[in-house]
């Protein structure tokens, strides 16, 4: 079944392959935004592509609804919300920050924490075993005084 | 000194705990009824999205909006006369229509209004009424990824649930006709 | 007769892997030599009836055997002869043939020149090896055989997907398996070294050979996929934070923190216990990886084979070998004995930075990717996590590291004065400012392409004068530079390669991403439409029939500056078998970028859709890459790491 629902959808991926030049707006700055934010947005039909460089079907239609809102004047956030009231926060390439995903987002930072504060903890322990500075002349004559048995 | 040497002996031991996390999860991702491609709706227990569309030419039944969507539980099905999968679950959508106290309306993505008329003189018309989203805009607004996927309305107009893909007499059975009639 | 052949010679060769698994390492841990010896000709043994069972399969699809299923469900009878060759590993069953061929390739490479081991290393190392392919065998024969036969023969077979048939794809999974597989070797080594409860120089010594040889094939293998997927595709991109990517970044990523640690063991006797780790991990990550790609667990584009029962078999693999691996190690590990005593700002202190760096980003890449699942099984919610995440996390990580390549070859052993230091990464820091300066003023760049174009080129400079001054470029005779380069000990050539190979892959990375031009439109025949500095004269489409696909070609006329400069074909092609669609791009190539040009979509009114695009600096990447994988090889090739203990003293004398 999944299989037959795939083919649909597929027979609705052939006519696009992403962006052309019929959904571009014409302003560039607005273009420029809808392109950014296509790039955010996920396609859902797909497997992990944005709906930037998606050929699907649906991909084509929210990529014109992204145009549509910002010639209505929403700002990116707005076209984001809309879009997210939708179809979840599954449809953002980015994850939110919410209390969902703080461990996503601290993962990264906190790992380099701890690593740091090992490392420092590690060095800390070794350099308590190096010694101050390397002999002076005087220290290296004494050293092979005492390695050749005399008194140093 | 023994503690240092506890704190050491949980660092080495860390790894493997990490990976059986990771490891049960695995297992778990495995299990048969989850499907890592599809999504829940973002709609569940809000009200139905705004949409008002006319109804098919020809057809016979009204178009759709979402004031016609309260007052009694609902059975949204979006589905479309090019798709294979809706031809196959459409005999369910006639036999659910026929429950009593269901009302079971559909959604014409993306369609031609001759193509859907062929399909539904051919299969049979469940539909109490049918709004024509010729540009697919609607669908957008149900959050949909594709069709078929059927919704299920309370009597307030509520999302309550839905299902992705073409229905089957299981979860027709086991799913959708107890919560119907826990709606009502 | 030959796929059955080929069936009962993987069936023997699995007996053989439980043999290999088994007895030697029994032996090691009873000191009985004659179990111990028993290593060497199984895993010679095991070699030769993997190929035989890789050569059945392979015949099978170049003579278009349609009685084998996985010859129907993947070749053709007019597939060329090149993918009817790499059509054997385009799929789940024969790619896992080639895995345990290589498995054993490993394993035989430890039983011929591994003569300077200790025998019980020697046999503990191949015993794990025969552990590894006995998993994978077990899960060939039992749940995924390549020779499974049709009663009734169709006709003809199914076809490869066209994506697929191209060269660079057909190349890619051998390069990536080598990594993989590679790792495996390494993996042994790890365990081994747990099981004997002794981590020595000698180890990393001999470690540091199979890591450079794993690294080196991953590197190709990576590089070679994201080359492949960007003049394939159709967009210019060439990384796309996809899962099986993602899980391939992860063990090049514990393979470049290995290699740099394993200097520490080697030289200082210091880090042993994170270098074991590290080993298991590399090839933990792989195992991960294999799993991913082949469980349905993730989405994916690239997803092989989505069949849970088979995930399941490969996850009870996965427990067994990490999970068992891992327990050693927290058995065994803490018992290793450190040893150099270091200041922390010193080589040692250089390259523990670099592993806490590369540790992190892999952690940030596992748990990237894998983060939606856990969060659906823990609530349901489903989230995505793509590009802009890593680009905010991954990212900002290679800063630091940058900086620390340049400024670690220039560190001594054990203690540093960073003071007497900079002044020698003067021309580094002042390529840093140049290219900051330059991208930012005359450019206009993102501050991101400002750093790390500048980042790219201090690190190119540091690697060459590092280089410089050991051969006293300019400070003395030419004659002198040139023979101190030819004496020059290879790995250092070799680290001198790979750190300027990374530094124009990621010059190109910056390039490409921030300074991209895109002209995407409806064109007519005879219109002229312009990119970059380049005008593109529309000339027209044709039709043309290839060996297995019909082609809309278009083509497309070149001038720079009114002078007609080249051709350019870029094509739409319709496989007949599978009715799919590609496209293929025609790309001109010169060392400052690529003029990428695609044929879209036909229009209604005779127009045709046409995607330009101007992207700089992008086959730095690619050249950066075989720089890195050439200094991979240049270190490979250095006699000291081919000598064994004995042979050490005199080794360390002549550097």
């Amino acid at each position: 079944m999944k299989r037959l629902l795939l083919v649909c959808l597929l027979l609705l991926s052939l006519p696009a392959r992403a962006v052309e030049p019929d959904e571009m707006l014409s302003d560039p700055a607005l273009e420029a935004r809808a392109r950014a934010l296509s790039q955010v947005v996920r396609c859902v039909v797909c497997q992990n592509e944005s709906i930037d460089s998606s050929g699907a079907g649906i991909a084509r239609d929210l990529r014109r609804l992204i145009r549509e809102r910002l010639l209505a004047g929403d700002s990116d956030q707005q076209v984001l919300d809309y879009l997210v009231v939708r179809y979840g926060s599954f449809v953002l390439l980015e994850p939110p920050l919410e209390p969902a995903t703080w461990l996503l987002w601290a993962a990264s930072p906190l790992v380099l924490l701890l690593g740091s504060i090992g490392l420092v903890v590690m060095l800390r322990r070794r350099r308590a075993l190096l010694p101050a500075a390397p002999l002076n002349a005087d220290e290296q004559q004494r050293l092979a005084r005492l390695l050749d048995g005399e008194a140093p | 000194m023994a503690q240092r040497a506890f704190g050491r002996r949980l660092l080495f031991v860390l790894p493997v705990l990490i990976f059986v996390a990771a490891a049960v999860a695995f297992w778990l991702g495995l299990a048969g009824d989850r499907r890592p491609d599809s999504i829940p709706s973002a709609l569940l227990d809000k009200p139905a999205p705004a949409f008002d569309l006319p109804a098919v030419e020809g057809l016979g039944v009204p178009g759709l909006k979402t004031a016609d969507l309260a007052g009694q539980v609902t059975v949204v099905n979006l589905w479309a006369s090019w798709c294979l999968p809706c031809k196959v679950e459409h005999p369910l959508l006639v036999a659910l229509s026929r429950e009593a106290g269901v009302r079971l309306v559909g959604i014409d993505y993306k369609d031609k209004p001759a193509d859907a008329r062929a399909f539904l003189a051919g299969l049979g018309n469940p539909f109490a009424a049918v709004g024509a989203d010729a540009d697919g805009r609607a669908g957008i607004e149900w959050g949909i990824s594709g069709v078929p996927e059927t919704f299920i309305l309370d009597a307030a107009g509520v999302v309550r649930f839905r299902w992705v893909g073409p229905l089957n007499e299981v979860d027709l059975r086991d799913k959708i006709l107890p919560l119907l009639r826990s709606l009502q | 007769m030959i796929p059955e052949f080929g069936h009962y010679a993987l069936v023997l060769a699995m007996v053989v892997a439980l043999l290999q698994g088994s007895l030697p390492l029994w032996g090691a841990a009873r000191g009985d030599q004659r179990l111990i010896a028993v290593a060497r000709p199984a895993a010679l043994l095991q070699l030769l009836l993997i190929l035989l069972a890789f050569a059945a399969l392979t015949w099978s699809h170049v003579v278009s055997d349609f009685t084998v299923a996985n010859v129907v469900a993947n070749s053709h009878s007019t597939k060329p002869l090149l993918y009817k060759i790499s059509g054997v590993w385009g799929n789940h069953e024969g790619s896992l043939v080639l895995w345990v061929l290589i498995l054993a390739i490993f394993g035989a490479a430890v039983a011929l020149f591994g003569g300077n081991l200790p025998a019980s290393l020697r046999a503990r190392v191949i015993g794990v090896q025969g552990l590894i392919a006995l998993g994978f065998l077990a899960f060939l024969v039992f749940t995924s055989n390549p020779f499974l036969r049709l009663e009734l023969p169709p006709p003809d077979g199914n076809d490869l997907n066209p994506l697929l048939q191209d060269p660079g794809l057909a190349f890619h999974p051998p390069l990536l398996y080598l990594g993989y597989v590679g790792f495996s070797l390494v993996f042994a080594f790890a365990v081994a070294a747990l099981l004997e409860g002794k981590v020595d120089a000698a180890w990393a010594r001999w470690v540091r050979p199979w890591t450079l040889a794993a690294w080196t094939a991953l590197t190709g293998g990576i590089a070679l996929g994201s080359w492949w997927a960007y003049y394939e595709l159709g967009w210019g991109g060439w990384w796309f934070w996809d899962p099986v990517e993602n899980v391939s970044l992860i063990p090049w990523l514990c393979g470049t923190a290995l290699l740099h640690s394993a200097l520490v063991v080697e030289k200082r006797d210091a880090l042993k216990v994170w270098t074991v780790l590290l080993a298991i991990l590399a090839f933990s990550a792989s195992l991960i990886g294999t799993f991913v790609v082949r469980s349905g667990v993730l989405t994916s584009v690239h997803a092989f084979a989505v069949d849970p029962e088979r995930g399941v078999f490969i996850l009870v693999l996965l427990f067994i070998a990490i999970g068992g691996s891992l327990v050693l190690f927290a058995l065994r590990a803490p018992a290793l004995k450190g040893g150099g005593i270091f200041a922390p700002v010193s080589r040692e202190g250089g390259l523990l930075l670099n592993n806490l760096l590369l540790a992190t980003a892999a952690a940030t890449v596992f748990v990237g990717t894998l983060y939606p699942l856990f969060l659906e099984l823990a609530t349901g919610e489903k989230v995505s996590v793509g590009p802009p995440f890593f680009d905010k996390t991954f990212v900002p990580l290679a800063i630091p590291l940058l900086l620390v390549m340049g400024l670690g070859p220039f560190l001594p052993w054990k203690r540093a004065d960073l003071g007497a230091l900079l002044p020698r990464l003067a021309l580094a820091g002042l390529g840093l400012v140049a290219a900051a300066l330059v991208t930012a003023l005359l450019l206009g760049g993102p501050v991101m392409a400002v750093v790390f174009l500048g980042l790219a080129a201090y690190l190119f400079l540091a690697a060459l004068s590092e280089l410089a001054e050991r051969i006293r470029l300019f400070r003395g005779p030419w004659g002198e530079s040139w023979n101190r380069l030819r004496g020059l000990p290879r790995a250092a050539l070799g680290t001198t390669l790979a750190h300027a190979g990374l530094a124009l892959a990621i010059a190109g990375m910056t390039a490409s991403s921030a300074f991209k031009v895109e002209s995407v439109i409806f064109a007519a025949p005879g219109e002229t439409l312009s990119v970059a500095d380049y005008q593109i004269r529309f000339e027209g489409v044709d039709r043309r029939q290839g060996p297995n696909y019909t082609a809309d070609s278009a083509t497309l006329t070149v001038l720079a500056d009114g002078t007609e400069i080249a051709t350019l074909r870029p094509e739409r092609r319709l496989y007949s078998v599978q009715q799919r669609l590609t496209t293929e791009a025609a790309i001109r190539t010169t060392g400052l970028g690529d003029l990428y040009t695609v044929l879209g979509e036909p229009q209604p009114d005779g127009r045709w859709t046409l995607r330009l695009y101007w992207e700089p600096l992008v086959p730095w990447i690619w050249i950066g890459a075989l720089l890195m994988a050439t200094g991979g090889v240049v270190s490979l090739s250095d006699r000291r790491l081919r000598v064994g203990v004995a042979r050490r003293r005199q080794a360390v004398a002549a550097e």
